[in-house]
C-alpha cells in the first residue's frame, strides 16, 4: 500500500501529465457546481476538466444534487423559495418543486425519492415526494437548519441547525425528531460513515468536527485542526466527505483555504491540501478517485486526487461557487 | 464599480477593493451611524405606559427584560430616524430564536419589554420591579449613568445585566461591575478597529473634528488613544461649532463658513466625533481638500449594518426583516446577541439559573456565534464581549477588524479595546 501511494504521488508530481494518466481509463463524469451569486450552474466534464456549459437557474442557488439515474439535477433556488429541476441533457429547468421557504441544502433518498430539504429561514425540514411534487411532512428543527445527512439504510435523517448548534435526528418513517445532539458553534454539514455507525458533523465557528456514535448518539470524538501560519479563527470546517471504505475523510476548512485529510479510523489529521479561497462543499466522483471542492472567494473549483492526496487542477467557474454534485454515471 | 481583480490573489484583491471604495466615496447619510449615543437621544416619549407586568410566568419559563427609552419621533420627514422599536425588535427575534432551540431543550423564554417614559418609573425602579417579579436577565439600552445605577441597585440579587448600548470605556474600567456584561463594543474597540484599518491603508495623518457633546469628547479621546497605539498622527484638531447641519439637512449659507475651516490642513483622512449624528454626515464631499471621512459617520467601525451578509448574516437580516418589517440596526443586533447569550449558555449548561450561568459567561468554554465568522466570548477582566467589528460605509462592507497581521498572544480579537495589562477595572 505504501509503495502504491508513493508511486501515485510521484506520478501526480508530474502535474497535468499525471492528471491525464490518472483519469485515463476512468469513467467520465459530469460535475455540477452551483454559483450562489451568478444564479447559474457550471457543468464540468471530468475527461477534459473544463466547463462545458453554464446553465441559468433561480436566484441564490446553493444545495445541488443529481438523481440516481443521472437524468435530472436538483438545485435549491433559495431566494425563489423553490427547487429547480434541470434536465441533465439540455440544462433546461423542466419543473420546480415546492420546497418551502429558503431551501438551502437537501439530500435525496438513495432510491431517488423523497427529497429532504432544510429550509434555512424557516426552522424546518421539508420532506418532498418529487414524483408527485407533494409535501409529505414539515419537521420543526432548530434555528437556521442547514446540513442534511441520511443514514445508509435511509431510516435516519440528520439535520444540523446553525444557530441552535444541534444535530437533530429524525425518523424518516414517522418524521418525528427522535434526538438532538449538541455540537459546537454553527454546524454546517452532516455525513454518515458507510457502515452507518458514525456521523460526522462540522462546526464552522467552533472550528471542530464532532464524530457522533449513531447508536448511543454521543459525541465520541472532537477533531480539531491546527495549521501553521493560519489563524485558528480562519479554520472553519464546512463540507465533510468520507470514503466508502471508511479509511479517509476530507474536511473543507473555509477561509483557511485548505482541505484537511483525516485518517477516518484514528481521527488523526494527516495533511492539509491547499485549495482555492473559502472552500465550503466537497463531492467525490462515484469511483472516488477525484474530489471536487467549491472555493467561493476565488470563484473556482479545486480537483483533488484522492489516492495521491494532492490538488491536481483548479477550474474557474461562476461567481461564488457554493455546492457541488457529481453525476452517478 | 469596475474591479479588474478577477485573477488576483485574495489579499491584493481585497486591498484594491477597499481602496477603491473608500477612496472613491465617503458615503452619504450613514444608516448605522447614529446608534452609539443613547445619551444624546434621550427625550420624553409618551407612546406607551411603562412596563405593564405580563401574566404570571410559568415555572419553566425564563424571562428576559429589556429596559429602553423610546426614541422621539422626528417633527417632520427624516429618512434616517431611529425606528420606535429599535432594539426591541432585536430582543423579539432573540427570544424567538431561543424558543426555537428551547423546543429541544425544554426551555422556554419570554420577553418583558419595559420602555421608560417621561413621568414614569426610572430605570432603577423598573429594573427592581422586573427582578422582583422573576425576571433575572436584564438587557439595558440606556446611557452609561443609568446602566451603572441599575447594576448597583441589583448587586445583591442574582440578576445578570447586559449593556447593549453604552460604549463608555469607564463602564469597562474604573466603573466596572461584576453583574454587568457589555455586549456593545467600547469606544476604545470602535476606534481601535478604525485605526487598524487606517494603519493598513497607511492613512496616518488624521484631522479630528470634535462635536460639542460629552460623548463626542469621549470618542475623540478614544480615537487619540488608538492613534497612539497604532502609530497614527492627529495632525489637526478642531471643534465643530456650526450646529446640527446634518440634522437640519438644509444647504444653508453657513455651508461655506463651515467648510472653510478645513482649509490649509495637512491630513489623509478627516475623523468626525459626532455620536448624536447631528453634523457628521454633513462633512463628506464638503472638505476643501478631497479627503475621505470616517469616525462616527462616513466610514464607521460598528457591530452591524444592513449590508452585512457574510457568515450567515444574510439569514439574520432576512429573519429580522420578516419579523420587524425594517432593516436590522446595530442596537437590534446588540440586544439580539444579549438575548442569545442567555439562550446559548442555558443550552450548554442545561439550566437557566442566573447563579449558574453568570460565572459560566466568563468561563473559557463559553462562546456565542453571532454572524461574525468566529465565536464571541467575554473578557473575564472587564466583562466586555470580544468581537470582530465591521468597518463599513453605508453601502458596503469595507473591512473587518481585527485586520490581518494584528496579533495577540490570546486571540487577535484582544487587539481591539483595553487589554488586561491596561485595565482599570478591579472586580470584587
Amino acid at each position: 500500500m505504501d509503495r502504491c501511494v508513493t508511486a501515485v504521488l510521484g506520478l501526480a508530481a508530474l502535474g497535468s501529465a499525471a492528471l491525464i494518466g490518472l483519469t485515463e481509463g476512468a469513467a467520465a463524469y459530469t460535475v455540477y457546481v452551483s454559483n450562489e451569486k451568478a444564479n447559474t450552474v457550471s457543468v464540468i466534464d471530468t475527461d477534459t476538466m473544463a466547463v462545458t456549459a453554464t446553465w441559468k437557474v433561480g436566484r441564490r442557488p446553493r444545495g445541488i444534487t443529481v438523481r440516481p439515474d443521472g437524468k435530472e439535477v436538483f438545485v435549491c433556488a433559495s431566494d425563489d423559495d423553490r427547487i429547480d429541476v434541470l434536465d441533465a441533457a439540455t440544462g433546461k429547468v423542466v419543473r420546480s418543486l415546492r420546497s418551502g421557504p429558503d431551501p438551502e441544502q437537501f439530500i435525496l433518498d438513495a432510491s431517488g425519492n423523497p427529497l429532504y430539504v432544510a429550509n434555512e429561514d424557516d426552522s424546518q425540514v421539508t420532506v418532498i415526494d418529487i414524483e408527485k411534487n407533494r409535501v409529505l411532512a414539515e419537521v420543526p428543527v432548530g434555528v437556521e437548519p442547514e446540513g442534511m445527512g441520511l443514514s445508509p439504510d435511509g431510516k435516519v435523517l440528520v439535520n444540523t441547525s446553525e444557530t441552535t448548534n444541534m444535530a437533530h435526528f429524525i425518523d424518516t418513517k414517522t418524521f418525528q425528531v427522535i434526538d438532538n445532539v449538541l455540537v459546537d458553534a454553527r454546524p454546517r454539514f452532516a455525513e454518515f460513515t458507510t457502515d452507518g455507525k458514525f456521523l460526522w458533523v462540522s462546526a464552522e465557528v467552533g472550528g471542530t468536527v464532532s464524530v457522533i456514535d449513531v447508536a448511543s448518539r454521543r459525541v465520541v470524538k472532537k477533531i480539531t485542526f491546527k495549521i501553521p501560519s493560519v489563524n485558528d479563527e480562519a479554520i472553519q470546517p464546512v463540507g465533510v466527505r468520507i470514503t466508502k471504505d471508511g479509511s479517509k475523510a476530507f474536511v473543507a476548512l473555509g477561509p483557511a483555504n485548505r482541505v484537511a485529510v483525516i485518517d477516518a479510523r484514528t481521527y488523526e489529521v494527516q495533511k492539509y491540501l491547499p485549495v482555492g479561497q473559502r472552500v465550503w462543499q466537497l463531492a467525490f466522483t462515484p469511483d472516488q478517485k477525484l474530489l471536487f471542492s467549491t472555493n467561493g472567494t476565488s470563484n473556482d473549483v479545486s480537483v483533488i486526487d484522492v489516492a495521491a492526496e494532492k490538488v491536481v487542477k483548479s477550474i474557474p467557474v461562476g461567481l461564488l461557487p457554493w455546492g457541488v454534485a457529481v453525476s452517478p454515471q | 464599480m469596475l474591479l479588474p481583480a478577477g485573477r488576483m490573489p485574495a489579499p491584493a484583491r481585497s486591498f484594491i477593493l477597499a481602496l477603491a471604495l473608500t477612496g472613491a466615496a465617503a458615503p452619504p447619510a450613514g444608516a448605522q451611524a447614529a446608534q452609539q449615543a443613547p445619551a444624546a437621544q434621550q427625550a420624553p416619549a409618551a407612546q406607551q405606559d411603562s412596563a405593564a407586568p405580563p401574566a404570571a410566568p410559568t415555572p419553566s419559563e425564563t424571562r428576559i427584560g429589556l429596559i429602553y427609552r423610546v426614541q422621539p419621533q422626528p417633527s417632520s420627514y427624516d429618512a434616517e430616524a431611529a425606528p420606535e422599536d429599535e432594539g426591541v425588535a432585536g430582543a423579539r427575534m432573540g427570544i424567538a430564536d431561543n424558543n426555537t432551540t428551547g423546543r429541544f431543550t425544554k426551555q422556554s423564554y419570554a420577553l418583558d419589554e419595559a420602555p421608560l417614559t417621561e413621568g414614569g418609573p426610572g430605570a432603577v425602579e423598573t429594573a427592581r420591579a422586573l427582578v422582583a417579579k422573576g425576571t433575572p436577565y436584564i438587557v439595558l439600552a440606556l446611557p452609561a449613568d443609568e446602566v451603572l445605577a441599575v447594576a448597583d441597585a441589583l448587586k445583591d440579587t442574582d440578576a445578570v445585566i447586559f449593556n447593549a448600548a453604552a460604549p463608555d470605556d469607564r463602564l469597562r474600567g474604573a466603573d466596572c461591575r461584576k453583574n454587568l456584561f457589555h455586549v456593545v463594543p467600547s469606544r476604545a474597540m470602535q476606534t481601535d478597529a478604525l485605526a487598524q484599518y487606517l494603519t493598513l491603508m497607511r492613512w496616518r495623518k488624521l484631522f479630528l473634528i470634535v462635536g460639542p457633546n460629552e460623548a463626542d469628547r469621549l470618542y475623540a479621546e478614544a480615537l487619540k488613544n488608538s492613534a497612539r497605539k497604532f502609530g497614527l498622527k492627529i495632525s489637526a484638531e478642531k471643534p465643530w461649532t456650526f450646529g446640527p447641519l446634518a440634522k437640519a439637512r438644509g444647504d444653508t449659507p453657513t455651508r461655506a463658513e463651515a467648510m472653510v475651516f478645513t482649509r490649509g490642513l495637512d491630513y489623509d483622512m478627516a475623523i468626525v466625533a459626532d455620536e448624536a449624528g447631528d453634523w457628521g454626515d454633513y462633512v463628506p464631499y464638503r472638505t476643501v481638500d478631497p479627503r475621505p471621512v470616517g469616525g462616527t459617520q462616513g466610514l464607521v467601525a460598528t457591530t452591524w449594518s444592513p449590508v452585512l451578509e457574510t457568515w450567515g448574516a444574510a439569514q439574520a437580516q432576512n429573519r429580522f426583516r420578516r419579523l420587524a418589517g425594517r432593516l436590522m440596526r446595530p442596537l437590534d443586533y446588540q440586544v439580539w446577541t444579549s438575548v442569545r447569550i442567555v439562550g446559548n449558555a442555558a443550552t450548554v449548561r442545561k439550566t437557566t439559573d442566573p447563579a449558574a450561568l453568570a460565572p459560566f459567561l466568563i468561563d473559557p468554554d463559553f462562546n456565542v456565534p453571532a454572524y461574525k465568522g468566529v465565536s464571541l466570548s467575554f473578557r473575564p477582566w472587564d466583562r466586555q464581549l470580544r468581537q470582530p467589528l465591521i468597518v463599513v460605509q453605508p453601502k458596503m462592507l469595507v473591512s473587518v477588524a481585527p485586520e490581518q497581521g494584528f496579533l495577540h498572544q490570546r486571540t487577535p480579537l484582544d487587539t481591539l479595546g483595553i487589554d488586561l495589562p491596561e485595565t482599570a477595572c478591579k472586580l470584587k
